[in-house]
């Protein structure tokens, strides 16, 4: 049935849809361009900011596009003089609830309430703002700024939906507001998808902009910098580039050209990730210790299970996660190698994500006391400092990252994306138990962006149960089963973020399932066509292993793995509105 | 067979939309489901409507026949009898004890007037948010908990009540109030003109006057000169004075009303509303701006709330405002 094809009618134009979409998927769908706001393909239609409305032939009244249904035959107008006219004050309407602050916004040339104002030639202060003294919110590396939020509420859908439950609707009419949850038992796990799917920008991490552009004057210090397997993969959508263009090397140079004095590549630490946990795996099962295993790269997941599972803390793998992983390498091994004091190593991490920031203050995090990573930035904040110092992306020449801790496998390039570490690690799984690597190397069946992938993987005499999630309301179909049956699976990995890393709350804007997937095609392309695909193989990691930590056992538990804690309830600031 | 007969008395609901009973009746029974919800709405949030009450008071057996009658009709059928806070308070033991020994049940609501909207009630039942839902699914295929939801005024099955003891006489109740003589609930044919309500009730003034029918807040404006029809919406005719009203101070009644009660979802209510009693309240009323205000509510709101706010506006707007000036 919903295959079934129709035809109606858009703007005079024949156009042949998939019966049971609705006006507005069947217009994308044939490029034909309806105004939304309140809509965002991961959410449910909830057909309340009134913008998308059109005409039906034969009907008195308008419809809203997201939430109507097309019909064999539909005649729909979507552009007209009354149409215009009521989208003109709605805005107007919604405008009135938004306090500009266009030059320091995540959405920047993409923003659509821009694009429809001028569109409709709304007067964007017929009424005055009637929010401009309402509050910021600001928790962990999250804030939100109400003076510029529509009401939509696409963030408390999404944050329901990422488990954390934290962001609430209460009281009604125009009193109506959205607020961090005071209830003790509930906390932002700082998965940022409430700032990806917030239509006006009024979510956004802290920046640190200011702090970089002092630091990096700062000749003192030497500057180094790390990004994660998927920006490479991302950036280049700041700079105007399509979806899932791959940009390496030009990233690379694009940081030199900001003044990093060395430019290190997270992917290289994913290799030492996998290679431990790998390890760690084969330990768990052969010494029938606790299972299953969870993965801990996503700082998002972790803070999910210490504030709202703490009793699933002995899951956690005890590997570090490659961002910090990376960052307790330079400060140790290669401020060793270099002869320079740690202390005066700075780390800026670029990450897709907006939970790293939290990643790097945690206590336990600390390596000979020192923060591993000083600086997080996002894919945005990244694209931003870009675009301040008039660095461009695409004019730029490719440049490679910096030895010995840029050169990585095609493992560590698809952690980037859903199932990428647990593909990497069954790879080196299957070396370390069988002596020989998998025929094919492709874990298909952890592939993809399905939100919930089971696979069993046979590793010589051991059948492997394995399960992947993408988006927390997926992980938790996982914990549900698990709390039915413990033994399900072996190993298990979670990323928090729909589609991993590469749907990152600190991802450029927009994002939908069509734009991960692009961007995670990406990733597997490069894996595809790496000469080494697996972490074992890692020539600089093996020598690394080798040279500085041979064997010590107790070197490699010191700098590659951590400890977890129970996690309170974070404090939420409130900071009042400037005049 | 009870449905026949109310087709063949041509009821239609005295909530105020005025839907076919007879057909709201044939979809419920007729879709597809084990178990199916009748629900009897006596949230009545329309100022200036007190009808409902009226009849709870006076004849609440005859209004438990009416949903009895209901649940007989559509197999597999529970009752729910939806009160607004204070009815139910007065009422609760009267009617439990009438509706002793079928499956139906009391539900105190507490939200006020968007509650009576009936997707708003379904919400409110489930123990969500009070706000509406989008249709379609209309509650007759998809109501309370998915089920196949019957949905009608308290008025609607009192006749039912009425037409199965053949006593209906197409007589539907009003309630009269403002600038009268007379006020008060009262039973009339469905289809008078409003001016022979007022006259037959003692209450067509000898001053200059308007009235506002089908409800306090989003009931339509009328002149003298548009008596002449049957009342529409819900079962109310206001009378003004039109030398002694304050159309801004009416406007504003009906703002504050608005703004207290619109549910916060839509932008063109929540917003719209917002403005429309802004104006009013720093006394800086501009009927052009307010149209466009009025235009969007009209035409984009999710819920007939909106349109609704429209309703009196527009009219109040284009027949009193410009004369006024």
């Amino acid at each position: 049935m919903e295959s079934e094809q129709i035809e109606i009618m858009i703007d005079g134009r024949s156009v042949k849809a998939q019966a049971g979409k609705s006006i507005l998927e069947a217009a994308a769908a044939a490029n034909i361009e309806i105004p939304a706001l309140c809509h965002h393909p991961d959410l449910a239609v909830r057909a309340n900011c009134r913008i998308c409305v059109v005409e039906i032939v034969g009907e008195k009244g308008v419809v809203p596009a997201c939430a109507t249904k097309i019909r064999q035959g539909m005649q729909i107008i979507t552009d007209n003089d009354r149409l215009r006219a009521l989208r003109k004050t709605n805005l107007e309407l919604i405008m009135s609830q938004h306090r500009e602050e266009c030059a320091d916004c995540v959405w920047l040339a993409e923003c659509r309430l821009l694009k429809y104002v001028t569109q409709f030639k709304a007067k964007i202060d017929r009424f005055s703002d009637r929010k401009k003294k309402f509050a910021t919110y600001k928790f962990g590396p999250i804030e939100f700024d109400r003076s510029k939020c529509i009401d939509c509420r696409n963030c408390v859908e999404i944050c329901s939906r990422q488990q954390a439950n934290f962001l609430e609707l209460k009281n009604k009419g125009f009193r109506t507001v959205i607020e961090p949850s005071y209830d003790p038992k509930k906390d932002c796990i700082y998965c940022g998808q409430c700032i990806v799917h917030c239509p006006v920008g009024a979510i956004e991490a802290v920046g640190e902009f200011e702090e970089i552009r002092n630091l990096l004057a700062d000749k003192k210090k030497v500057m180094v910098v790390q990004f994660a397997p998927s920006i490479r993969a991302s950036i280049g959508e700041a700079a105007g580039m399509p979806y899932g263009s791959v940009v390496t090397g030009q990233l690379v140079a694009g940081l030199k050209k900001l003044g990093f004095n060395k430019v290190f590549d997270v992917s290289t630490a994913a290799d030492f990730t996998t290679i431990e946990e790998a390890e760690e795996l084969v330990d768990r099962i052969s010494q029938k210790k606790i299972l299953p295993m969870f993965t801990s790269c996503c700082p998002a997941w972790v803070k999910y299970v210490e504030f709202y599972r703490p009793d699933l803390i002995p899951n956690l793998t005890s590997v570090k996660s490659p961002q910090n992983m990376l960052g307790s390498l330079i400060k140790t091994y290669w401020a060793q190698k270099e002869k320079i004091d740690p202390r005066n190593i700075v780390v800026v991490s670029i990450m897709p994500c907006t939970a790293k920031k939290y990643e790097i203050e945690k206590p336990e995090a600390r390596i000979n006391g020192l923060k591993p990573i000083d600086t997080v930035l996002t894919t945005r904040e990244l694209g931003r400092l870009f675009r301040l110092n008039k660095i461009d992306l695409k004019s730029l020449k490719a440049e490679s990252a910096d030895d010995p801790l840029g050169v990585h496998t095609g493992a560590g390039v698809i952690y980037g994306a859903t199932g990428g570490v647990m593909e990497s690690a069954i790879r080196t799984a299957y070396w370390r138990l069988t002596g020989k690597n998998m025929a094919d190397l492709a874990c298909t069946s952890v592939r993809g962006i399905v939100g919930f992938k089971k696979a069993q993987v046979k590793i010589g005499d051991l059948t492997l149960k394995a399960a992947v999630a993408n988006g927390m309301e997926n992980a938790k179909l996982i914990l549900d089963e698990l709390a039915e049956d413990p033994k399900a699976y072996d190993y298990i990995e979670i990323m928090a973020c729909p589609g991993g890393c590469i749907g990152g709350g600190g991802q450029p804007l927009p994002v939908s399932d069509e734009i991960r997937k692009k961007r995670a095609q990406a990733l597997y392309q490069i894996d595809c066509e790496k000469e080494v695909r697996v972490a074992h193989e890692n020539p600089q990691v093996l020598k690394i292993y080798d040279d500085f930590f041979a064997k010590d056992q107790k070197k490699i538990h010191h700098i590659l793995h951590t400890r977890y804690k129970q996690k309170q309830k974070s404090r939420i600031a409130t900071i009042r509105q400037k005049d | 067979m009870i449905i026949e007969k109310i087709k063949a008395a041509n009821l239609r609901g005295c909530g105020g939309a005025g839907f076919p009973t007879a057909l709201k009746w044939e979809m419920v029974r007729d879709a597809p489901g084990e178990k199916k919800y009748v629900i009897c709405n006596v949230s009545e949030g329309e100022p200036a409507v007190t009808k409902d009450g009226y009849l709870l008071a006076k004849h609440p057996e005859i209004v438990i026949d009416g949903v009895k009658l209901a649940l007989s009709a559509i197999k597999g059928s529970l009752g729910i009898i939806y009160l607004r806070k204070d009815y139910y308070k007065k009422h609760k033991t009267r009617l439990k004890s009438l509706a002793a020994g079928s499956p139906i049940e009391l539900f105190e609501e507490t939200c006020g007037y968007l509650g009576g909207e009936e997707t708003t009630l379904l919400e409110v039942i489930e123990g969500n948010r009070a706000e509406p839902r989008f249709k379609p699914p209309y509650p007759p295929q998809s109501g309370l908990r998915g089920c196949p939801t019957l949905i009608n005024n308290l008025e609607t099955f009192f006749w039912v009540a009425k037409i199965a003891s053949g006593e209906y006489i197409g007589n539907r109740f009003y309630t009269i109030c403002g600038d009268v003589k007379n006020p008060g609930v009262f039973e009339l044919n469905k289809d008078y003109p409003i001016v022979k309500i007022l006259r037959e009730t003692g209450n067509l003034p000898a001053f200059e006057f308007f009235v506002q029918a089908g409800g306090g807040a989003s009931g339509q404006i009328l002149l003298e000169s548009e008596l002449n029809q049957p009342l529409c919406g819900a079962g109310s005719i206001a009378v003004f004075d039109k030398k002694k009203t304050n159309l801004c101070g009416l406007m504003k009644k009906w703002s504050r009303f608005f703004i207290n009660e619109n549910c916060g979802k839509c932008v063109p209510c929540r917003e719209g509303v917002y403005r429309l009693d802004e104006m009013l309240k720093d006394g800086a009323f501009d009927a052009e701006s307010a149209k466009a205000i009025i235009a969007v509510l009209k035409e984009t709101s999710f819920c007939p709330f909106g349109r609704g706010v429209a309703n009196s506006f527009e009219s109040l707007i284009n027949k009193l405002w410009n004369q006024n000036k």
